[in-house]
């Protein structure tokens, strides 16, 4: 049972890498908060699964939960930021 | 037990594999939003239960306790993801970015 979850821990940080292409490449600023939004829900997931190879599955899934309400907050922060702002087509010149 | 939790990790990660090839893959940025919201919550409500269920291996009160916290964790993702993502949205129809129409190039 352990190496099938060292296998989905390997299989979902290639899927962070996928996600990450968007992060860096993306055209707008709000390409690259998707893009972190969706490294950000794999984590909550990889964080039990490292919790659960270490045999300390009680701390990990406290670290967890404060993941994903940490990336909550940072998303709706970034996106209300970046509301008003004008340059989302073309912030590179 | 340990069928029905492999079975439901890597249903999870099938999900979690469209999700991230959508956010790759389509043409606009509102549609990326679509695998974004939608397969990466199914994906970790697939996962989080078999690693629950899993926890309840060897069962005892602590590892109840555990459980449920997992649950929590499922039920806040199924709050906050779709709100995140309706967030972005709201960002994109205020910014003025215009919506992706077929024939037109892709960003």
């Amino acid at each position: 049972m352990e190496n099938a979850f060292l296998y989905c821990s390997l299989f979902l940080s290639l899927l962070m890498l996928i996600s990450l292409y968007r992060g860096v490449f993306g055209p707008t600023v709000l390409d690259r908060l998707i893009g972190a939004n969706a490294i950000g829900s794999k984590t909550v997931v990889l964080l039990i699964l490292i919790g659960l190879l270490y045999g300390r599955v009680d701390m990990f899934v406290d670290i967890a939960l404060a993941y994903a309400m940490l990336n909550f907050i940072a998303v709706l922060a970034a996106s209300r930021y970046f509301q008003k702002r004008k340059g989302l087509y073309d912030e590179v010149e | 037990m340990d069928i029905i939790v492999t079975f439901l990790l890597i249903c999870g990660l099938i999900f979690f594999t469209g999700g991230a090839v959508g956010i790759l893959r389509f043409p606009d940025f509102y549609s990326r939003l679509h695998p974004a919201g939608k397969l990466d919550t199914m994906g970790s409500l697939l996962m989080l239960t078999g690693l629950a269920l899993f926890n309840l291996h060897h069962f005892s009160l602590g590892a109840l306790l555990t459980s449920l916290k997992i649950i929590l964790i499922v039920v806040f993702v199924f709050l906050a993801s779709p709100t995140a993502i309706h967030g972005i949205v709201d960002a994109g129809m205020r910014a003025g970015l215009a919506p992706w129409s077929k024939g037109e190039e892709r960003r």
